[in-house]
């Protein structure tokens, strides 16, 4: 199956890779996926005021997983906590031009985004 | 050297220029219809077809009659199915085969299921073989037919086919053998194999795609076959169509040059396939061998690289030619069912690489490939949250994982 430009240069150069220590209290980590399952994603996000200053992510997946996650971290950047949760799986299917069988990668990047944000917000005490 | 390297050559193999070179006065000269009885084009179609008949013959120590024309081991391998299973619906009604074998006998045989056989499907063991005394215990008075492969796809391992002959022939049961990956590569001898049926194909051996055969024994016992393409009675009634005359050429070319160099290129092979096996597994840890280690034929190894998802793995490495046993290289969203009837986790599944050295493949080019699957794996590694996990000590298998 050929990749899109778009994924392959995620996959080659895939932005935001690596691990923010994990009990900080700023870090909310979201890990989605399962290893039988062939993907999981962690994805970390460091938050300051409500605003996403940082983000890291780790995945074990196939190339379009890679870049979905890679792609999420780009765009979580300097955007609030609230603006995040309304990442749309079908903004990075459009954006990475996944195919059909790919779709369920995105689905777990957003995922993921939530999950690190509602870990960040349980220990925060603020849901 | 050259990019890409072809190191899949489970898939199917480049054609020798010998091959070509034998196959092109078939097109031009020589093109007749070798069912034409009546003038000399299709004297030469004929006798080249029945010289490449010799040869195929050769390779599996069978008779030139014995030798049935197809499209290739998916057509050889439902003739062979549902040729017996139509023809001696009287005797029975079972089948015994396997879990690991090419979906072109498993699909077969659920379809033959719908249409009332029994099929037994026979577990594997660790390495990936059957145990003969399982097959034996599944005999049944209805049983018609034992279908096992002798080389695996995936794992290149080598069934005990002699032994699973030897039972079958003890019970009058018919034993067919997908011997697709075999043939060429491992000497095969349908006699001391007791086989009555075996299928093979010309690509796996440097020959040409499009075309197959099937043994059918003639003697002890005479076996019948239902044809499945009904037309003007080719190849002894079983299987109607006008031949394809070069393809067959070449792959009696293919089967005459593969028995002249076996010998020495398995040696070769082996060769080339332990530096890569030793070369990769020197160079990363948590690297495991699916299939049995030495039951296996000469040009495969088939390795999980823990932590790391084959297809991605596989997308660094776009200037070779592999395959992997993952979900996302499939038409299925399952991991390959081989490697699971192995018992090996889905996870590892998931990370698993085919690798298929053939005739061409050179020791610069195996040297190349432990080189660059070394640096993908740790890249791919450093990016791996279950890499992480396992160095941080996390027990993997009790975390509490969030399935979709």
């Amino acid at each position: 199956m050929p990749y899109s430009d778009e994924v392959i240069d995620h996959y080659n150069n895939p932005r935001n890779v690596g691990s923010f220590e994990k009990g900080a209290k700023d870090v909310g980590t979201g890990i989605v996926g399962a290893p039988e399952c062939g993907d999981v994603m962690k994805l970390q996000l460091k938050i300051d005021n409500g605003v996403i200053v940082d983000a890291k992510f780790k995945t074990f997946g196939c190339g379009s997983a890679i870049a979905s996650s890679s792609l999420a971290t780009e765009w979580v950047k300097g955007k609030t906590v609230d603006e995040a949760m309304e990442i749309k799986n079908t903004e990075i299917v459009e954006k990475l031009q996944l195919p059909p069988v790919k779709i369920h990668c995105s689905v777990l990047a957003e995922d993921a985004i939530k999950a690190a944000i509602e870990d960040y917000k349980n220990r925060n005490g603020k849901e | 050297m050259n990019l890409p390297v072809y190191m899949d050559n489970h898939s199917t193999t480049r054609v020798d220029p010998k091959v070509v070179e034998e196959m092109l006065p078939y097109f031009t000269s020589y093109f007749g219809n070798a069912a034409s009885r009546n003038h000399s084009f299709g004297w030469d179609a004929d006798k080249a077809v029945e010289a490449a008949r010799e040869r195929l013959a050769r390779i599996i120590n069978a008779e030139s009659r014995e030798i049935i024309f197809t499209s290739g081991a998916t057509e050889s391998n439902n003739l062979a199915l549902k040729g017996v299973a139509e023809m001696y619906v009287e005797k029975g009604n079972h089948i015994i085969t396997q879990v690991t074998e090419h979906r072109s006998v498993l699909d077969t045989a659920k379809r033959l299921e719908k249409s009332g056989m029994n099929v037994t499907y026979l577990p594997v063991d660790k390495d990936g073989l059957v145990n003969p005394d399982d097959v034996r215990k599944a005999i049944t008075d209805r049983t018609v037919l034992i279908s096992i492969m002798l080389v695996n796809n995936e794992i290149g391992v080598i069934q005990p086919v002699e032994e699973i002959g030897r039972i079958a022939k003890e019970r009058g049961i018919l034993f067919h053998c997908d011997a697709t990956q075999g043939v060429g590569k491992i000497p095969v001898d349908v006699h001391s194999m007791g086989i009555d049926l075996l299928s093979y194909t010309a690509h796996k051996l440097y020959g040409p795609k499009g075309v197959g055969a099937l043994y059918v024994r003639r003697k002890n016992p005479r076996v019948r076959l239902a044809p499945m393409m009904d037309g003007g009675g080719h190849e002894r009634g079983m299987r109607s169509g006008t031949l394809n005359v070069p393809g067959i050429a070449g792959f009696g070319k293919a089967c005459e040059i593969a028995m002249e160099v076996m010998a020495e290129e398995s040696a070769r092979l082996i060769y080339l396939r332990e530096k890569l096996r030793n070369g990769i597994m020197d160079s990363l840890d948590e690297v495991s061998v699916n299939g049995h280690l030495t039951k296996r034929m000469p040009g495969n190894i088939n390795l999980s690289f823990a932590y790391v998802e084959g297809e991605s793995l596989l997308m660094g490495l776009r200037e070779i030619a592999l395959s992997s046993g993952s979900a996302c290289t499939s038409a299925t969203l399952e991991p390959s069912y081989v490697l699971q009837a192995l018992g090996v986790s889905a996870e590892l599944a998931h990370s698993s690489v085919r690798f298929g050295l053939g005739r061409f493949n050179t020791e610069e080019e195996v040297d190349y490939v432990i080189k660059r699957v070394a640096e993908t794996v740790n890249r791919l590694r450093e990016m791996s949250p279950l890499y992480e996990m396992a160095k941080a000590g996390v027990d993997m298998k009790q975390f509490k994982w969030k399935k979709d």
